[in-house]
């Protein structure tokens, strides 16, 4: 395990059994955060983003099961650890922000209650938990946070409960913060400030975060390192620099191209990647995006491509890329 | 959100008066004089002349219909023909023991429906999920007359451990409850069935919403999730669906009283039905409708006065 | 992606039997469906065989014979005229099941025309229908029964007119819910630009979506209408003596409880055995038919 590094994960495979068969849901997924980095994750739906982050809390459904591979959090093995053991990581040193600010509250208890609640492991008293939640909400942004810790969510607007909830994932002070598509619901303006807002306590108190989106361009503002994944796999890692202006692998140039914000003229239809994703529980020999990919050759539907380096830590999945097998 | 409550009470109203209505006119249906079939074939000429005064029976229906209403509202159920009382008395002297009854049913459902329904959901898929499910639809499914002839069978006949017949002594409390065991058991049982399967199926529901996910995501206990974060919004329909049964309980109180030979308005009616005093029945009848109404309506207004708070986004 | 245009196999409609076959399959595989089943078809054919399994005459008396416990002349005792119980108690599942079944069949029947009529007539004439079943339904409906047989006399057609009466609304209701619901869906109207007639659409798209919850809801209805045909016997208001009811083996049974309790045993367990089958087989057809849980056929 690097020194540096607050997770690790090495060649992770998650299979889903359901009436259809198992469902190959990740497939050799590498993964590596630094110590004080934000590393964003840039994908389609279904592209295995949830599965991961379900892996490395250990909220995976029933039906699910880790097949290969290990998560290394700050030395140890999440997926050997017990149920209790998890739970005491949860909230803890590991928290999440999830994407619909609407439905992740308890609509029936204030939030100080719930901002409370989560403190339940410090041995510190009720005042000092409430006088934490209270600088938390303070430093969120939150106005008079004092008096509106007795609130319910509901009175709050979405952007306000987003606030509260990366309130809530920051207050145990955790080594890493995920944050599942925290701006998707929200609005243009309010996805800046709250960006703004997480970068300054990011940069206080020196967690690394896990950022999902897809929004390239918050992607692009905020993270250090990126990486793109694509029916269960990691299709490209690297440095931002590299992703966007270096990408390699054929999905991510397509991504890049589809981005409507980066789009230069207007016009009236945008472009799209032609196709459907993958069955994970009929998977060909090939590449994953082999079907898709115009620049498809015959090895990429006979044979699965492994990472190749294509340039200083930046890595991509594709027959066609760089000179070196890992 | 103030129009709905309106609306939705003058619904209540207006179910009220047709259902009335229907009652009242049922009279005219059977063949032949109104007036016998009211007061039975053994009312004297004298009274029936006053009776037929009294009702109006020789004005149009629509005419009757809104005269009787008018007098239901102020009160005055009619008359008993036979003792010559206020239907209105009799039936209020008698109501308190059948709400009593019905009472102490729920209360016990509650109190084992509510946790068996809260363990089923936990344990979800377990041998005491399944066998708890079995037992609520069994619990559902049996006649409340046959549970209530089967506990005195066992209970009073084999058993002798709990008095079969009647409400007690009349003087003491203890004697009162006693004699309410067997009778609240008969009539909560069903509910227990119902109430574990409901408290289930909402916790089930709850359980898969995303506050709930998050709760999980802090790491907080799962007895402080169950409990704290789930029951507490699965309980909610709970509330309303009692309501909306008190219809159904009143009906299984009526056999259960018969059976125990129980004062309440079941027996009341029971009485009244094989001594043909159709004015006792229909006050009867109409004092339980429109407990029935009242309670569905206020289920409803406290359904809509919860829900669209919290249901904010789905 | 294929290129040919073979009609991938998820999308060719199963038949009609298929489909019946299917869910019989999936009820049985559960315990309580495959209990049900079992109880459900004991019970039918100890209904429809009453009169040649029955021993004895239903009504003849033996006053010699009275109050026995169950022997080897009489399976399940006397009662206290000295009548077999166990023919009464066959000859009782027979009126059970044919009350129930025409009361039912019939409630269906004029809820489905009602619940059409309700759906695709105006709005006047729908909120009036609403209205009107909302009313009979807020009367309890032992309520209600002791109400019409206090001026009509206790007797069994009594006991049906109220059920038929009682039970149109739930029937009336769901049709019509399902008809608002279709009548303005895009293959309707569809239909309706090609010309099809009002009886078509109704045959070929509302009566088979509505079907399905029909039979449910009518499965589930039965062991109430013989809980209500049984009670109400059992108080002296439906089936008049001789006549044997499972409800009047109860009340006569049970003025002699102190002294046999056979009689009581005898008229319980019937009543228990076909709510609980019915009760069983109508909650595994439900959730063999709930669209939330079926995810292909």
């Amino acid at each position: 395990m690097g020194e540096g590094n607050v997770l690790e994960i090495s060649g992770l495979n998650v299979e889903f059994s359901t009436e259809r068969g198992r469902l190959k849901a990740l497939r050799d997924v590498d993964l590596t955060i630094p110590r004080g980095a934000i590393v964003g994750v840039v994908g389609e739906s279904g592209c295995g983003k949830s599965t991961m982050i379900n892996s490395i809390i250990g909220l995976l459904a029933h039906n699910a099961s880790v097949t290969a591979g290990s998560i290394v959090f700050e030395g140890s093995d999440l997926l050997q650890k017990s149920e209790r053991e998890l739970r005491d990581i949860r909230g803890n040193r590991i928290s999440m922000v999830f994407q619909d600010p609407m439905t992740a509250l308890n609509p029936v208890l204030s939030i100080g209650t719930q901002m409370i609640d989560i403190q339940y492991r410090d041995p510190i008293n009720a005042e000092q938990k409430k006088a934490r939640s209270i600088d938390m909400l303070k430093r969120v942004g939150i106005p008079d946070p004092g008096s509106r810790l007795d609130n319910y969510p509901h009175q709050f607007s979405g952007g306000m409960r987003q606030r509260i909830a990366i309130a809530m994932a920051l207050q145990a002070e955790p080594a890493l913060l995920i944050a599942d598509e925290p701006t998707t619901a929200l609005d243009a303006t309010l996805e800046v400030q709250i960006i703004h807002r997480l970068r300054d306590l990011q940069h206080s108190m020196g967690c690394s975060i896990l950022f999902i989106s897809h929004h390239l361009g918050v992607i692009a503002e905020l993270c250090d390192t990126v990486i793109v994944m694509y029916g269960g796999e990691v299709v490209e890692r690297g440095s931002v620099r590299d992703i966007f202006h270096r990408p390699s692998h054929p999905y991510t140039e397509k991504l890049l191209e589809c981005d409507p914000a980066r789009i230069a003229e207007t016009t009236r239809s945008l472009p799209t990647i032609p196709g459907e994703v993958p069955d994970l529980a009929n998977l060909s020999r090939g590449c994953i995006f082999a079907e898709r990919c115009d620049k498809s050759v015959d090895v990429c539907r006979q044979q699965a491509p492994v990472d190749r380096e294509v340039g200083d830590h930046h890595w991509a999945r594709c027959h066609l890329c760089g000179d070196q097998a890992r | 959100m103030w129009l709905y409550f309106f609306k939705r009470v003058l619904l209540g109203v207006l179910i009220v008066l047709v259902a009335v209505s229907l009652l009242y006119s049922m009279i005219h249906l059977v063949p032949g004089d109104p007036v016998k079939t009211v007061l039975g074939p053994r009312a004297s000429p004298e009274l029936q002349a006053q009776i037929r005064e009294k009702m109006g029976l020789n004005d149009p229906l629509p005419v009757q219909i809104v005269k009787f209403i008018g007098r239901v509202a102020q009160g005055d159920l009619g008359e008993d023909v036979f003792k010559r009382k206020s239907v209105n008395i009799i039936v209020f002297e008698q109501l308190p023991h059948t709400i009593y009854l019905v009472l102490a049913g729920i209360g016990w459902a509650m109190l084992v429906g509510i946790p068996l329904g809260c363990l089923s959901a936990i344990y979800r898929n377990s041998i005491i999920d399944r066998i708890a499910g079995i037992l609520s639809v069994s619990c559902i499914a049996i006649p409340t007359f046959v549970v209530a002839l089967y506990s005195v069978l066992v209970f009073a006949v084999t058993l002798k451990w709990l008095p079969a017949i009647g409400a007690g002594d009349g003087e003491s409390l203890r004697s009162y409850l006693v004699h309410l065991i067997l009778p609240a058991f008969a009539v909560g049982l069903g509910w227990v069935g119902y109430l574990a399967r409901l408290v289930r199926a909402s916790m089930l529901e709850v359980m898969g919403e995303n506050h709930v996910r998050t709760a999980r995501a802090f790491g907080l206990p799962e007895r402080t999730i169950v409990f704290k974060y789930v029951l507490r919004l699965a309980i909610l329909p709970t509330i309303t669906l009692i309501g909306m049964s008190i219809g159904i309980l009143l009906s299984s109180a009526v056999f259960t009283e018969i059976v125990f030979a129980r004062p309440g308005i079941g027996r009341l009616i029971y009485d009244a039905v094989t001594s043909r005093n159709y004015p006792v029945v229909m006050g009867s009848v109409l004092v339980t409708t429109v407990l029935f109404v009242v309670s569905t309506t206020i289920a409803d207004l406290v359904n809509a006065l919860v829900d669209p708070r919290l249901r904010t986004d789905k | 992606m294929s290129g040919d245009l073979e009609m991938p196999k998820a999308t060719q409609m199963p038949g009609t039997w298929q489909i019946f076959l299917g869910s019989l399959k999936r009820v049985v595989r559960e315990p309580l469906g495959a209990m049900g089943l079992v109880l459900v078809v004991f019970v039918l054919v100890s209904a429809l065989g009453a009169t040649w399994l029955s021993p004895y005459e239903p009504n003849k008396i033996d006053i010699k014979a009275k109050l026995q416990p169950p022997s080897a002349e009489h399976i399940l005792g006397t009662d206290q005229l000295g009548r077999d119980t166990f023919s009464r108690v066959l000859v009782g599942g027979q009126i059970a099941l044919k009350v129930s079944l025409i009361s039912i069949g019939l409630a269906l029947i004029i809820g489905l025309t009602l619940g059409l009529i309700a759906g695709f007539g105006p709005r006047w004439l729908d909120n009036s229908l609403m209205l009107l079943f909302d009313s009979v339904r807020s009367f309890p409906t032992v309520m209600f029964a002791l109400a019409v047989v206090t001026l009509f006399g206790p007797s069994l057609t009594t006991v049906m007119i109220v059920v038929i009466v009682t039970q149109i609304p739930i029937y009336g209701r769901m049709v019509r819910s399902q008809t608002l619901a279709l009548k303005d869906a895009e293959f309707i109207l569809a239909e309706r630009a090609i010309g099809a007639g009002f009886f078509r659409i109704i045959g070929m798209h509302i009566l088979p979506n509505v079907v399905g919850p029909l039979l449910i809801l009518a499965s589930m209805d039965i062991p109430f209408v013989i809980t209500i045909e049984a009670g109400l016997s059992f108080l002296g208001m439906g089936v008049r003596p001789p006549t044997p009811s499972w409800g009047t083996i109860l009340n006569d049974g049970y003025s002699y409880i102190y002294n046999t309790p056979w009689p009581v045993i005898a008229g319980g367990i019937p009543v228990i055995l076909t709510t609980l089958g019915f009760t069983f087989l109508g909650e595994s057809l439900r959730d063999v038919f709930d669209p939330k849980l079926r995810k292909e056929i």
